[in-house]
C-alpha cells in the first residue's frame, strides 16, 4: 500500500499558492503602487511648493533653509532617498501598466467618443513623462548648477556662504524660456496631480460614495492649490515683488 | 426613415476586417436598432448577400447578449441602456450611423459584429459561486440579510456581463465586470466561506484573459447598461488587498 508522504494540496492552499498570490503580480496590486508611490511624491511637491513659498520671505530665509536641508545629511539623503524608490516605483510600474493597456486593445476603434473621463485622466502618461523630463533639467539646472551658458546667472553661494538659492531663482525667473518651461511643467503636475488625488482613493479601495464628490473637489482645490503655489513664485518675479 | 449604414464586416477572427457602406430605407420610429439591423439583413439575404453577422437573444435588455458600439457609443447613444433598447426615433432621418464590434483583444471578433465573451464565463468559473448543500429546499429567512446589504449586493448583481464596460475602458478592462460578480457574492452571508479565494482567484483570470488595468476613467460606469457604479471597482481593490494579506498570514502560519 502507497503512503502518501505529501497529501495533494487542497483547492484552496492551490489556489493560495499561485503566483498572483503576491499582490503587486495583479494589475489592482500594480495600481496600488501607482497609488502608494504617487502619494510620498504628492507629499514632496506639497513640502517642495512650501519650501519654496520662503522665497517671500527672503533671501535669508529660502538659503537658511537650503543650508539647513544641505547640512542635515540624514535629511537630505533620507527624504532623497524615499524619493528615488517612489519614483523608480511610478515610473517602472506606469510603463508596464501602460504597455498592458495598449496591449489589451490591440484593433483601435475608429468612431469611439469619450463620455466621461476627461482630458486629465487620459495624458497621465504624457504629463507624467513631462514632469519626468522637467525634473531632469530642473535638477542639472538648480541642483547641480550645470545648465550655466543657457543664458542665466549662477551663483553657488550667497554672503553667508550658504546656497543662493533666492537669487538662482530670481534671475532664473527673468528668463523668458526658463519661465514657459516651468509653467508648462506647473500645469503638466497640477493636471496629473488633480487626476492622482482622487484616482489613488479608489485604487487603494478608500472610496465611498458619501465621499466620493468631496474626494473629486478636494483634488481640484490640492492640485490648484500646488498650481498657484508654485506659479506665485515666476508671477512675484515678473512684477519685481521678489527680485 | 433612410440611413447610411457604415457597418464593420469580418468574416472570421484571423481575417482583417473592414467597414462596408449599406443604405437602407424603410425604416420607422419605432423600429429597435437590431430590427433595423434585420431588415438590413432581409435585403442583404433576398440580393444573395452575407447577412451582418450580431448578438442579440432575449431584446429587452436583460440578457446581456447584444453589444455594437454604435455611432462611438458603447450600445448606443442611449444611457443606461443595451442596443436591443435602442429605438430609430434617436436618429435623424438620413444620418450616416458607423457599427463596430466591441474592441479588446481578450473579446476576439468572431464575425462581424459579434464578439467572443467567453473570457467573462471563465473569469466567473474562477469564482463566481457559492457552494451551497444540496437536498431538500432551505427554510425561507434562515439567513439573515439587511436590508442595505441585499439592496446593495443587488446593485452589484445587476451585471448582466454584456461587456459593455470592456468596450468602453480606454484599456479594455474587465474591473467594473469582475468588481460586480465579486462583490455580489462577498457581500451576502453566503457569499462569506469562499470570499478571500473568490476575490483572489477571479482577479488573476481577469488578468490572464489579457484585459487592461484600471485607470479611473470612469467611462464604464457611464456605459453600463445597468449603470452599475465604478464604486464596487474599489470595493474589489479592498476586498484583493484584504484577502492577499490573510492569505500570507495563513501561508506563514502553516509554512506554505
Amino acid at each position: 500500500m502507497r503512503i502518501a508522504d505529501k497529501r495533494e494540496p487542497t483547492e484552496y492552499e492551490a489556489c493560495m499558492s499561485t503566483r498572483a498570490l503576491s499582490l503587486t503580480h495583479t494589475t489592482i496590486g500594480k495600481k496600488m503602487v501607482m497609488a502608494i508611490s504617487g502619494l510620498v511624491l504628492f507629499g514632496f511637491v506639497i513640502g517642495h511648493m512650501l519650501g519654496n513659498l520662503q522665497i517671500f520671505l527672503g533671501p535669508d530665509a529660502i538659503n537658511g533653509y537650503s543650508h539647513t536641508l544641505h547640512s542635515t545629511p540624514i535629511l537630505l539623503w533620507g527624504a532623497r532617498s524615499t524619493l528615488l524608490v517612489a519614483i523608480v516605483a511610478h515610473a517602472v510600474t506606469a510603463i508596464g501598466l501602460v504597455r498592458l493597456n495598449r496591449a489589451a486593445r490591440p484593433v483601435a476603434y475608429v468612431s469611439k467618443k469619450d463620455v466621461a473621463t476627461d482630458y486629465a485622466a487620459k495624458t497621465m502618461f504624457l504629463s507624467g513623462i513631462t514632469i519626468a523630463l522637467y525634473v531632469v533639467y530642473h535638477l542639472a539646472h538648480l541642483t547641480y548648477g550645470v545648465t550655466k551658458g543657457l543664458g542665466y546667472q549662477h551663483l553657488p553661494v550667497d554672503k553667508n556662504n550658504w546656497p543662493d538659492v533666492y537669487h538662482n531663482v530670481v534671475h532664473s525667473f527673468q528668463v523668458p524660456w526658463c519661465t514657459a518651461v516651468y509653467v508648462l511643467a506647473q500645469l503638466a503636475l497640477s493636471m496629473h496631480l488633480y487626476h492622482g488625488a482622487w484616482s489613488l482613493f479608489q485604487s487603494l479601495g478608500l472610496n465611498h460614495e458619501r465621499y466620493n464628490e468631496t474626494i473629486r473637489s478636494s483634488a481640484v482645490a490640492v492640485a490648484m492649490a500646488v498650481c498657484v503655489g508654485f506659479l506665485a513664485v515666476p508671477i512675484a518675479v515678473f512684477f519685481g515683488v521678489v527680485k | 426613415m433612410k440611413f447610411k449604414l457604415n457597418v464593420w464586416r469580418q468574416a472570421n477572427e484571423k481575417s482583417a476586417g473592414g467597414f462596408e457602406k449599406y443604405d437602407i430605407d424603410g425604416i420607422t420610429n419605432d423600429h429597435s436598432f437590431l430590427e433595423m439591423l434585420d431588415v438590413l439583413n432581409e435585403k442583404l439575404i433576398v440580393t444573395g448577400k452575407e447577412p451582418v453577422v450580431f448578438d442579440h437573444d432575449c431584446r429587452e435588455g436583460i440578457c446581456g447578449s447584444c453589444s455594437l458600439v454604435v455611432n462611438g457609443h458603447v450600445h448606443g447613444p442611449q444611457e443606461a441602456a443595451t442596443t436591443c433598447q435602442l429605438h430609430m426615433r434617436k436618429f435623424t432621418d438620413g444620418e450616416e450611423i458607423t457599427v463596430e464590434p466591441w474592441r479588446a483583444g481578450a473579446f476576439p471578433v468572431i464575425r462581424d459584429l459579434a464578439v467572443d465573451r467567453s473570457a467573462f464565463d471563465r473569469i466567473i468559473q474562477a469564482g463566481g459561486y457559492v457552494s451551497v448543500r444540496t437536498g431538500a429546499a432551505p427554510d425561507a429567512n434562515s439567513i439573515l440579510v439587511g436590508k442595505d446589504v441585499a439592496d446593495r449586493a443587488m446593485d452589484a448583481a445587476a451585471c448582466i456581463g454584456c461587456g459593455a464596460c470592456v468596450a468602453a475602458c480606454p484599456n479594455a478592462s474587465a474591473m467594473l465586470f469582475t468588481a460586480a460578480k465579486v462583490r455580489h457574492l462577498n457581500l451576502l452571508p453566503q457569499g462569506q466561506p469562499e470570499k478571500d479565494k473568490r476575490t483572489i482567484r477571479m482577479v488573476t483570470q481577469m488578468d490572464a484573459e489579457g484585459f487592461g488595468a484600471c485607470t479611473n476613467h470612469l467611462e464604464c460606469e457611464a456605459a453600463c447598461p445597468k449603470s452599475i457604479s465604478t464604486d464596487f471597482i474599489g470595493e474589489l481593490n479592498r476586498d484583493l488587498a484584504s484577502a492577499m494579506l490573510r492569505a500570507r498570514a495563513d501561508r506563514s502560519f502553516t509554512g506554505g
